[in-house]
């Protein structure tokens, strides 16, 4: 142990140069000072409440156009009826389906955020966030009317989105309250 | 959910064993365990052995005397230099591999060709021993390929509802105190083939393979929010990676200065890259896709984001057509890896059962081990010192008859959690309707007993009971 004292003696007194507030939390402090400004790039996390849905808006016609033109029916199949990767579009009862059963935007998916939030993140899979807001905006409006979730000419922005009803939104149990 | 055992079936196994020796301690006056050893004692039906008895010495093998012949060459042949005796060897790599005798032991792809859905590598478990399992071998998920990152260019950022948002260089990061924990991470669709109505033929591997466990050395998450300050209003943390679907997880504040880690050494050395180079989040006992790898940003919020994952893929339907959120804890878990599917055994005689068992609400507490589809059971020997969330691996010494048996195992944890029986756990959480692919999840979260059937030729399968 007697090897270890003089580094611990250098130890403490370079703490002694350290900033008072880093002493005050006792950890390295070793972090650069950022502002939400230049965290915004990155910030794509849209919460259930809407928060952070940025500006912009689109319409069911404007997304039917891009749905075709960026590519999603590759994958997801003419009007969203799935092909190698989900199925969009239909409500099929989770109960006759059984626990294996198809989760849909319809039939299961709890919030209209996380439509918004999962699309404008990582769609297009092959060429992720090269959608602007405002076709994120019309893909999710797109979505939600061939769901029969709102209305043809509905508006998708930031302040409609969030209040789209989604008819499962009730049916979820929280498996552990105490861990929460 | 819990489960009680019939209690009359339990064998006290320690005390019977035991009780005997003293008595013949005392009446003989010295020990005479070497010239007058007991047979094996059984524990339990269809030659479950004390599980203590490999551990003392001098003990007969009374199946090994009876059925020798499996034992012991026929007839043994002069011994002589191999050809690899006879010259000097191969030079030194810079990196080892395993032997050319071992390339069967690798991962499982699901999707080899890097098609645009996830690939799940699935780890090799029933050809590995220990409990840890080797970083070139941990099973992984990469939902859009494995990024290329330069660890000088990666960021970390934690802002939100935090008093100063704060940028870390990876650096920087490495010069953090670090804790060194063995955790296992569980994708928590793991075994989920065992949701099938009928049981999949198929191996440890492609039932259970989507769990592992390592070493893991980081920096408490606790430290880097203690630096950012947390709002006292904040009640979630959203994690996301630099991955190019930015994968994302909301995790309780809980959570979060409880256990929660930066990952950035697996095993002794850095992270592989499809583990989550150069540093990941790890939740030890929580399911694994929570463990946001590339860990690039971390979001201080009053409320769960319901990103696609948890929304969706691990939000686990139940029969009635509800569903669970916020599952999160990989439950009280145990499997047999050896025998299993696609072993054979070689006839009646001397064998020991070995298998994994975890949970993700703490340490194991006991594996009992049953040869006759949970009729009887054995305690089977525990191999320590036990870690929380972590890997533990039980042994239960065998003397097969060569009749027809059915091995099971089952866990306890010190939550007084148990791995429900299969009755059970269908009751409450359903079956599929239909025998799914072996590679699809119809569910999550499955945590019952695994049994294998064994037949008189010592052929394995997958069986419920």
């Amino acid at each position: 142990m007697s090897t270890c004292r003089p580094f611990a003696a250098a130890f403490i007194f370079a703490l002694a140069l350290v900033p008072a507030a880093a002493i005050a939390a006792d950890t390295p402090g070793l972090g650069k000072p950022i502002s939400e400004a230049d965290v915004k790039a990155w910030d794509v996390t849209v919460l259930p409440s809407g928060a952070n849905l940025p500006p912009g808006h689109g319409t069911p016609a404007e997304g039917a156009k891009l749905y075709v033109d960026k590519g999603c029916v590759a994958c997801h199949g003419e009007g969203g009826k799935g092909g190698t990767s989900n199925v969009l579009v239909g409500r099929p009862s989770l109960v006759d389906g059984g626990i294996a059963a198809n989760k849909t935007i319809a039939n299961f998916w709890a919030w209209p955020t996380t439509v918004f939030d999962y699309m404008r993140r990582a769609m297009p899979w092959p060429a992720p966030r090269t959608l602007s807001d405002d076709e994120v905006y019309a893909l999710c409006a797109y979505l939600f009317a061939i769901n029969n979730l709102i209305g043809e000419n509905d508006v998708m922005n930031a302040q409609t989105l969030p209040n789209v009803k989604m008819p499962n939104h009730d049916n979820f149990i929280v498996k552990f309250p105490d861990r929460i | 959910m819990s489960g009680t055992l019939p209690a009359p079936t339990i064998m006290k196994a320690e005390r019977r064993c035991k009780t005997p020796i003293r008595q013949e301690e005392k009446t003989m006056g010295k020990r005479k365990r070497n010239n007058a050893a007991p047979p094996l004692e059984p524990v339990a039906g269809n030659g479950l052995l004390h599980r203590r008895a490999l551990l003392g010495s001098g003990i007969v093998f009374a199946g090994a005397l009876s059925t020798g012949a499996a034992l012991t060459r026929a007839s043994a042949e002069p011994l002589k230099d191999a050809e690899w005796s006879l010259a000097p060897g191969e030079v030194t790599p810079v990196l080892q591999k395993p032997s050319r005798f071992e390339a069967n032991v690798v991962r499982t792809l699901s999707n080899p060709k890097g098609e645009p859905r996830t690939q799940h590598a699935r780890a090799p478990l029933q050809m590995l021993d220990g409990t840890i399992t080797p970083n070139p071998l941990h099973f992984t998920i990469l939902h859009s390929g494995i990024p290329d990152i330069d660890p000088e260019q990666h960021r970390l950022v934690i802002h939100g509802m935090v008093r100063q948002p704060l940028e870390y260089t990876v650096d920087a990061l490495l010069r953090y105190p670090m804790v060194t924990r063995k955790h296992f991470v569980e994708c928590g669709g793991n075994s989920a083939p065992l949701f099938s109505p009928q049981p999949i033929q198929a191996t440890v591997q492609a039932l259970h393979g989507l769990v592992s466990c390592a070493e893991w050395t980081g920096v408490l998450l606790s430290t880097l929010l203690d630096e950012a300050g947390v709002d006292p209003k904040a009640s979630w943390i959203v994690a996301e990676g630099a991955d190019a679907l930015l994968v994302s997880r909301s995790v309780p504040l809980k959570k979060a200065y409880d256990d929660a880690m930066l990952a950035f050494y697996q095993n002794g050395e850095r992270l592989m890259p499809g583990n989550g180079y150069p540093v990941r989040l790890l939740l030890p006992g929580y399911e694994g896709n929570m463990d946001t790898k590339f860990l690039r940003r971390i979001k201080v919020v009053d409320q769960p984001a319901m990103t696609y994952y948890e929304s969706r893929n691990y939000s686990p339907l139940l029969p009635d057509g509800k569903a669970y959120k916020f599952y999160f804890v990989q439950e009280v878990k145990s499997f047999i890896t050896r025998p299993s599917f696609g072993y054979r055994l070689k006839g009646p005689g001397f064998y020991e059962i070995s298998g994994i068992a975890y949970s993700g609400s703490g340490r194991i507490e006991k594996v009992l081990v049953s040869a006759d589809g949970g009729k009887s059971w054995g305690e089977a020997a525990v191999e320590g010192p036990v870690s929380p969330k972590a890997f533990t691996r039980f042994t239960m010494p065998w003397r097969w008859d060569g009749q027809p048996v059915i091995l099971t195992s089952r866990a306890w944890d010190d939550s007084d959690a148990v791995q429900p029986l299969r009755a059970d756990f269908v009751a409450a959480r359903g079956e599929a309707k239909t025998v799914p692919n072996v590679l699809g999840f119809p569910n999550q979260h499955y945590n019952s007993l695994t049994s294998w059937g064994i037949d008189s030729n010592g052929e394995v399968k997958h069986v419920y009971v």
